[in-house]
C-alpha cells in the first residue's frame, strides 16, 4: 500500500500539487491537510491537485479533499482537481463531489481556468 | 451454516493500522475466492469503511474497546462482519451525505460507501451491544460478474431509505 507524497510547483500563479499514492485514514489524510494549511499560509490561495498517481481515496480522503476545498475557498481562492484515475472520478461522482470540484483533464486548460 | 462455508476471524486493535491490516486480509479472501480487480477494490473500500466506523464512531477511538472482524466465504458469496464495542446506531439516523446541505461535510460517507460497494448491507446489534455491520458480495459465478469484475455489483450507490 503506497504512502502518500505530495509535492508543488509554481505554474504562474497557480500552485500545482502533485501527489501519488493513497489518501486514506492515516497518514495519507494527514499528509494533504498538512500540505494545503502549508500553502495557505504561504498566501497560496490558487491551488491545481493533480491526481494523476493517486489510484486510492477512503471516506477520510475524501473528507480531506472537501476540509482542503473549503479552506482555500473560505479564504477568497481556487482549489480544482486535475487528472482523475478512474476509480477516484468514480468514488467523487458517486458522492456527488463532481457538483462540488471543477476537474480538468488538461493542465493547460486547468491553469488558464484560475481568476 | 453448510458444511462448505470457509470462516476467518480476528480481533482487531482500535487503532488505524487495524484498517489496513483488515482490508488486507479481506482482499487475500476475495482474491482467493475469484473476485475480479474491480470486485476486489469495492470489497476492500467497504470494509475499510466499516473498520473505520467501528475505529472511530463505534469505539471513540478508545484503545481498550476492540473491533471484530469475521469473513463468511459460502458456495456463492462473501460475507463480511465488524463489530464494535459501541452503543450500536440506527441506520434510520445517519444523514444522507447526497443531500445538498450534506455535500460539503467532511465525514459521513462511509455508510453510504459500504452500501454502494457491496451486493447486501445491513447493520444489527451486535452481541457486545455495539453496532454489527453485516455485509456481502455475491461470488462472480453466482452473480454472473466476469472475472474482471465487470459485472456491474455496486457500481451504483444504493439511496438510503
Amino acid at each position: 500500500m503506497s504512502t502518500l507524497q505530495a509535492t508543488h510547483r509554481d505554474a504562474g500563479r497557480v500552485t500545482v500539487l502533485d501527489m501519488s499514492g493513497r489518501i486514506t485514514l492515516g497518514e495519507g489524510s494527514a499528509l494533504l491537510r498538512n500540505t494545503v494549511r502549508e500553502l495557505l499560509e504561504d498566501k497560496r490561495t490558487s491551488i491545481l491537485m493533480n491526481l494523476a498517481d493517486v489510484n486510492y481515496i477512503d471516506s477520510s480522503g475524501i473528507g480531506e479533499l472537501v476540509s482542503a476545498y473549503t479552506a482555500v475557498k473560505s479564504r477568497g481562492g481556487e482549489l480544482k482537481l486535475l487528472h482523475l484515475t478512474k476509480k477516484v472520478h468514480d468514488l467523487l461522482q458517486i458522492t456527488k463531489l463532481f457538483t462540488v470540484f471543477e476537474v480538468y483533464t488538461e493542465e493547460f486548460t486547468a491553469l488558464r481556468s484560475f481568476k | 451454516m453448510g458444511s462448505d462455508t470457509k470462516h476467518l476471524e480476528t480481533t482487531l486493535k482500535t487503532q488505524v493500522e487495524s484498517v489496513n491490516l483488515a482490508e488486507e486480509m479481506c482482499l487475500r479472501v476475495a482474491e482467493e475466492a475469484g473476485f475480479g480487480e474491480d470486485d476486489c477494490y469495492r470489497i476492500g473500500m467497504a470494509v475499510r469503511e466499516g473498520v473505520i466506523n467501528a475505529f472511530h464512531y463505534g469505539n471513540e477511538e478508545r484503545p481498550e474497546k476492540k473491533i471484530y472482524l469475521a469473513i463468511d466465504l459460502t458456495s456463492d458469496k462473501m460475507i463480511i462482519h465488524v463489530l464494535d464495542e459501541g452503543k450500536g446506531f440506527s441506520l434510520a439516523d445517519v444523514p444522507d451525505p447526497l443531500a445538498e446541505e450534506n455535500l460539503l461535510s467532511t465525514s459521513g460517507r462511509g455508510i453510504f460507501l459500504m452500501r454502494a460497494f457491496m451486493d447486501e448491507f445491513e447493520v444489527v446489534s451486535g452481541r457486545t451491544g455495539g453496532a454489527e455491520i453485516i455485509m456481502s458480495k455475491n461470488l462472480p459465478r453466482a452473480s454472473g460478474s466476469q472475472p474482471n469484475g465487470q459485472g456491474g455489483h455496486g457500481a451504483a450507490p444504493q439511496q438510503e431509505a
